[in-house]
């Protein structure tokens, strides 16, 4: 009989650490999903889900079983990932002189007939990974959970740990940083 | 170049990337094998935690108790082992006293 994820929970409080491995089984894919949306290499992704699993064992005490346990590991993969930008921050200097062909002719298109230019081209896809790059780790987070993964701003709170009005702040600030940065591939490409 | 319009389109461009949710092969395998190992290093450096606890506290007690012998009043010790050891003799020596007194 399969057991439920409070009796997986109990067992791995109690030291069997085996009765871990169901809850990772189950829910690595979202850890996953999470992780490359912050990291580009899949090595990172590795190190950022393992660093995550690790966090939720040596924190599993903390867990209270008022809220799902999904949530709980969400709000630690969030943080995690979080700690990760702040970490890696290594790309934000780089210069769009480097843009790819096809990004340079996605630019192109843009500018001559905005409306054609397709919002799923690969092109726009690692454009838009260059530009998120460049943002500041708050800036990319808010983003990413606001704008692409179109969370509410109660839920970003939640997940991150800052208060409302912080994720607003920040989430203003954000846009303007963006751009900023947009504006400065504009002039480097076209001035 | 209209940079709201762009936002607008880049955006989308991420949200239209949704990243995929694979997971390495025996991924799990790996946390809970690493998990073990770290339990078991973790109840190490309980009994190392504790070792090292006993010995600091008893280089402590030596080093009181050495501290106290040494600080002590030398003339009462030398006094206790000199009355120790005349004692000592007399009673080893009492038997021959006695055989001489007879004689």
């Amino acid at each position: 009989m399969e057991r439920t994820e409070a009796e997986l929970i109990a067992a791995v409080l109690k030291g069997d650490a085996e009765s871990f491995e169901p809850l990772v089984q189950k829910y690595s894919p979202r850890v996953f999903a999470t992780a490359r949306r912050y990291a580009r290499r899949e090595s990172e992704v590795e190190d950022i889900a393992q660093e995550v699993w690790l966090k939720a064992f040596s924190k599993l005490h903390s867990f209270r079983g008022e809220a799902p346990f999904e949530h709980w590991l969400m709000r630690m993969t969030v943080r995690t990932c979080y700690d990760f930008l702040r970490g890696h921050q290594r790309n934000r200097e780089s210069s769009f002189s480097e843009l790819s062909e096809p990004e340079n002719d996605w630019l192109e298109r843009f500018v001559t007939q905005p409306e054609t230019a397709p919002h799923n081209a690969d092109a726009a896809r690692l454009l838009v990974g260059r530009v998120l790059e460049k943002l500041s780790p708050p800036a990319r987070l808010v983003i990413t959970l606001l704008e692409i993964e179109d969370r509410s701003v109660k839920e970003i709170a939640e997940l991150t740990g800052w208060s409302v009005p912080l994720v607003k702040v920040r989430a203003f600030r954000a846009r303007g940083e963006m751009r900023k940065i947009l504006a400065k591939m504009a002039s480097e490409k076209y001035l | 170049m209209n940079l709201v319009e762009l936002q607008k389109k880049l955006i989308a461009a991420a949200r239209a990337n949704v990243p995929g949710d694979q997971v390495p092969y025996a991924f799990e395998k790996r946390i809970t094998a690493l998990l073990a190992s770290r339990v078991a290093a973790e109840n190490m450096n309980l009994w190392v935690r504790g070792l090292w606890r006993a010995a600091v506290s008893c280089v402590a007690i030596t080093l009181l108790l050495g501290a106290w012998a040494v600080l002590n009043n030398p003339a009462t010790t030398t006094t206790a082992t000199d009355d120790f050891s005349k004692n000592f003799e007399s009673t080893l020596l009492a038997s021959v006293d006695q055989n001489d007194q007879s004689q």
